[in-house]
């Protein structure tokens, strides 16, 4: 069984790629493919809460895991997650083509160290190749995002 | 806080937004391109039997398919959708694999039989030049896509009366755009008889010209239809244009959907990338710190085919003593037809090569004449009422680079700072060093194509609006400044004013979503037919209550003295009710340029934009590693439309400049480039990049209507020079070509 954004699946080839079988089986085109080789960071979904790069996994990779794609992380009325609507709000958002991977990846950094310095989340966006930005209003939106999570 | 606005930005941040590889039509196949492993030679047969055998594959295109044109190209047509015979280039493309799934596809494509006449390929732009060279596309007769030139003044006799004359050569790397969405095109014909195309690019009219064109039929038979673009940075023009030609080849043909997506191998092996350069300069100097003559020699590698080579070295023609007045030139500017991987538009279009030169050759001559960068600078810059060297007199607008230069200076503590640069002091671990470059540069195109865009506003008879005009999202937040004028205008808040989405067949072509030119072209014709719009509503209701409109304000229509006439609605409604369409189509052209080929004399460019960018960095003296401490970037943009896309435009464009100075090549061996992922090529990662900032100056644009000019590339063009500066500063030595790798 594999558990993605909540819902259960049990029938699937082991041998997919992760990264194929949520965009093409499950539809979840949230979930990009920039270089398709692990170095860009584009695809990156969450695994157990830990941000992976799902075109270097297989299905047998994640069986019996709970997965989370951008798609996952809005609730269902569509209220968006503090980090996304950081994301918004301190222009953190451009092409977009990064985006759901650089949301999850700070989603899964807030998660773990809810104070982060700029240098840390620099550190944790590395894997995250983002052309469009300069990461600088990125790191923006998370500070900002750690902001707000934490006046909650 | 104040919010950014983007009217995309929900759909991108919660992965909705439909890219192009996220659409699936009903029925679709995929196709793949088959490559040339030879960057030169005759195509003697193809044979795609055994791979029509494969497991899903329906169908092997070729050139003898294509039912219109073989070759396209936006200036010379020269570029095969398909190659019939001749090769010229390791990304030609000789047949498409057509199969049910793109693996599938994939899997058959070493089973394609391919026999080539190897010929020798020229991979020097020198050697292509020698009188005796091959000549690579017969039907140009010449392997010079372009020559231009600057000719103004004596050089001979002002170099007779220098006190100082420096020489030097500066080299730069080919670098590929790094949109992080590889190509991606999905075709199909429609029940009309229509080819639809939907696909990831920046210029939708020329990707219709190059379908159209190979298709055989007319422009009103391809509706394109651009998805979500994930970067452009102007590479996605041609290459992205051809994609949808081949997609639409084989749709034509199987009369299905067919969708290619490049992978990231293809896009880097294929895609056009921005010119490597060889610049040579002679400068004439004064023991006053006056510059009296430069002469160059630039050369451009265009490459296997033509694409845009000739605008982008026109750009570095007029720009190629930089941002100073100089009064003796001789320039020769030559686009060379090699059998590279072709060259073609990237963000900076031709300055990022020169400014990297102009602006460390400036900082040599200051040193030999034993003045200071500034002051050097401050001397010979081009100031109000200047006369470029193209003859241009810079005076319908405010020439702003001294008021960009102390801006930067004053944020960065330049003067204080430059003092404690290491120069490469054998005692210090770590090497210090601050720098700087200025430039300007031309708006739009210029003499690079025909400046003109239109803008449709048609309220709803609800009252709602919708607005398009013919520039187009690249992930740059077009859209959203163009809603964000339109409300101004109409003094209607943004939530009422939705963008259409975009379509070929639904506004005239205003060319392409390049040179900096969407805010100002675009924004331009959404004002113009605000104010048709404006006036419409005002004569009808000047006609049915004798009353006069004065202002459109926060949804309501106010008289002189600001006494309410009605609500938006109402006279929206009042304008249905008495049969007047509110709907306004609005055209903006700015003023006509003039250009002389002979003497490369003549008003370039409409307007120009000025700034300056500063870094700093250290330099560790055992091991050359460079890390970058502040970046900082001062631009006139006219005016400030959407702040937060404004500085996401300074941010990204400095850290494509870092990028270009410190990690990014793109050397091709045999014709092939060599990188073929980002494990290979490294367009910077956050960790690369220091903290930044921006200052915006505001000097409104008497020509444009909305004030505002351009960021896109200015933001681009100059941190490159202006690390080369710091990294001499920092170790006492000179680095001539990009990427600077420090010699220890
Ligand atoms: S697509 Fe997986 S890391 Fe780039
Ligand atoms: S926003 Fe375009 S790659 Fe990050």
């Amino acid at each position: 069984m594999i558990t993605v954004n909540g819902f259960n699946y049990y029938d699937y080839d082991l041998e997919r790629k992760l990264s194929l079988w949520l965009r093409e089986d499950l539809s979840l085109t949230g979930t990009k493919i920039g270089c398709d080789i692990g170095v860009c960071g584009s695809c990156t979904v969450l695994i157990d809460g830990e941000p992976k790069l799902s075109c270097r996994l297989k299905l047998k990779d994640v069986e019996n895991c709970n997965i989370i794609t951008i798609e996952g992380i809005a609730l269902p009325d569509g209220t968006l997650h503090p980090v996304q609507q950081a994301f918004i709000d301190a222009g953190a958002i451009q092409c977009g083509f990064c985006t759901p991977g650089m949301v999850l990846t700070a989603y899964a950094l807030l998660n773990k160290n809810p104070h982060p310095t700029r240098q840390e989340v620099r550190l944790a966006i590395r894997g995250n190749l983002c052309r469009c930005t300069g990461y600088q209003q990125i790191i923006d939106a998370v500070m900002l995002a750690a902001d707000r999570l934490s006046s909650n | 806080m104040e919010k950014a606005f983007r009217n995309d930005a929900y759909a991108k941040v919660t992965g909705q937004a439909i890219y192009t590889d996220d659409l699936k039509l009903h029925d679709m196949l995929y196709a793949v391109p088959v490559y040339s492993e030879m960057p030169r030679a005759k195509l003697i047969s193809l044979d795609g039997s055994a791979a029509l055998k494969q497991s899903g594959v329906v169908a092997i295109i070729t050139a003898k398919d294509i039912p219109g044109n073989i070759r396209y190209g936006q200036i010379i047509k020269d570029y095969p959708v398909l190659v019939d015979e001749d090769i010229n280039s390791t990304g030609d493309v000789l047949a498409l694999i057509v199969a049910q799934t793109r693996e599938q596809a994939i899997t058959a494509v070493p089973f394609i039989k391919i026999e080539l006449q190897p010929l020798k390929p020229i991979l020097d732009p020198e050697e292509a030049m020698k009188p005796d060279a091959e000549i690579l596309h017969p039907f140009h007769c010449s392997n010079l896509t372009n020559y231009h030139r600057v000719r103004r003044g004596d050089v001979a006799t002002a170099e007779k009366e220098a006190d100082l004359i420096i020489e030097e050569e500066f080299s730069t790397s080919r670098v590929e755009h790094s949109y992080l969405e590889p190509e991606s095109a999905i075709c199909h014909l429609r029940s009309d008889g229509v080819m639809e195309v939907f696909g990831s690019m920046q210029h939708p009219f020329s990707t219709r010209r190059f379908v159209a064109s190979t298709l055989g039929v007319e422009l009103k038979d391809v509706e394109v239809k651009p998805l979500t673009c994930g970067g452009g940075f102007g590479g996605k023009d041609d290459t992205a244009a051809l994609v949808c030609a081949r997609a639409a080849l084989c749709a034509w043909i199987l009369k299905k959907p067919v969708k290619i997506t490049y992978s990231r191998e293809w896009s880097m092996r294929e895609s056009y990338k921005r010119h490597p350069y060889k610049m040579q300069y002679r400068m004439g100097l004064n023991k006053e710190g006056q510059i009296l003559s430069v002469k160059a020699r630039i050369v451009a590698d265009g490459g296997a085919y033509c694409s845009v080579t000739p605008w982008v070295t026109w750009r570095s023609t007029v720009q190629s003593c930089g941002c100073y007045e100089v009064s003796n030139v001789e320039t020769d500017v030559y686009g060379v037809y090699t059998n590279n991987v072709f060259c073609g538009a990237m963000r900076g279009f031709g300055s990022p090569q020169i400014n990297f030169a102009i602006e460390q050759l400036v900082e040599i001559a200051a040193e030999k004449l034993g003045m200071d960068e500034i002051t050097f600078r401050r001397k010979n810059i081009v100031k109000q009422g200047s006369t470029t060297i193209t003859g241009q007199v810079l005076d319908n607008h405010i020439v702003s680079l001294t008021q960009v230069l102390d801006a930067v200076l004053k944020e960065s503590d330049y003067e204080n700072k430059r003092k404690l640069c290491s120069l490469g002091n054998l005692n210090q671990k770590e090497w210090y060093g601050i720098g700087l470059a200025i430039s300007y540069r031309g708006v739009s195109l210029g003499a690079e194509g025909t400046d003109v865009n239109s803008a449709i506003l048609y309220v709803q008879p609800d009252g709602s609006v919708l607005l398009e005009t013919s520039v187009f999202e690249n992930g740059q937040g077009a859209e959203s400044a163009m809603i964000l004028i339109a409300s101004e205008q109409l003094g209607l808040p943004l939530e009422r004013i939705r963008y259409r989405m975009p379509s070929t067949s639904n506004i005239p072509d205003g060319g392409s979503t390049v040179a900096s030119r969407g805010t100002i072209m675009g924004g331009g014709a959404v004002i113009n037919a605000s104010i048709i719009l404006k006036q419409i509503i005002t004569e009808t209701i000047q006609k049915i209550t004798g009353k006069s409109v004065a202002y459109f304000k926060d949804s309501k229509l106010l008289d002189s003295s600001d006494n309410l006439i009605m609500s938006w609605d109402e006279a929206i409604k009042l304008c249905y009710d008495n049969q007047v369409y509110p709907y306004a189509f609005g055209v903006f052209q700015p003023p006509q340029i003039s250009w002389n080929e002979e003497t490369g004399q003549g008003n370039a460019y409409f307007t120009w934009v000025y700034g300056c960018q500063a870094v700093e960095l250290k330099v560790d003296s055992q091991t050359g590693a460079v890390e970058l401490l502040n970046m900082i970037a001062a631009h006139d943009i006219g005016k400030v439309i959407n702040p937060y896309a404004l500085k996401g435009q300074y941010y990204g464009g400095m850290a494509m400049g870092a990028g270009y100075a410190l990690f990014e090549n793109c050397p091709c061996e045999n014709g092939l480039v060599v990188p073929t992922n980002f494990h290979n090529y490294h367009p910077p990662r956050s960790i690369n990049l220091p903290e930044m900032k921006a200052i915006f100056i505001e000097n409104p644009d008497p020509i444009s209507p909305s004030g505002a000019k351009g960021i896109g590339e200015p933001a681009n063009e100059i941190m490159a020079p202006a690390i080369a500066n710091a990294i001499y500063h920092a170790t006492g030595k000179r680095y001539h070509s990009l990427p600077i790798r420090i010699k220890i």
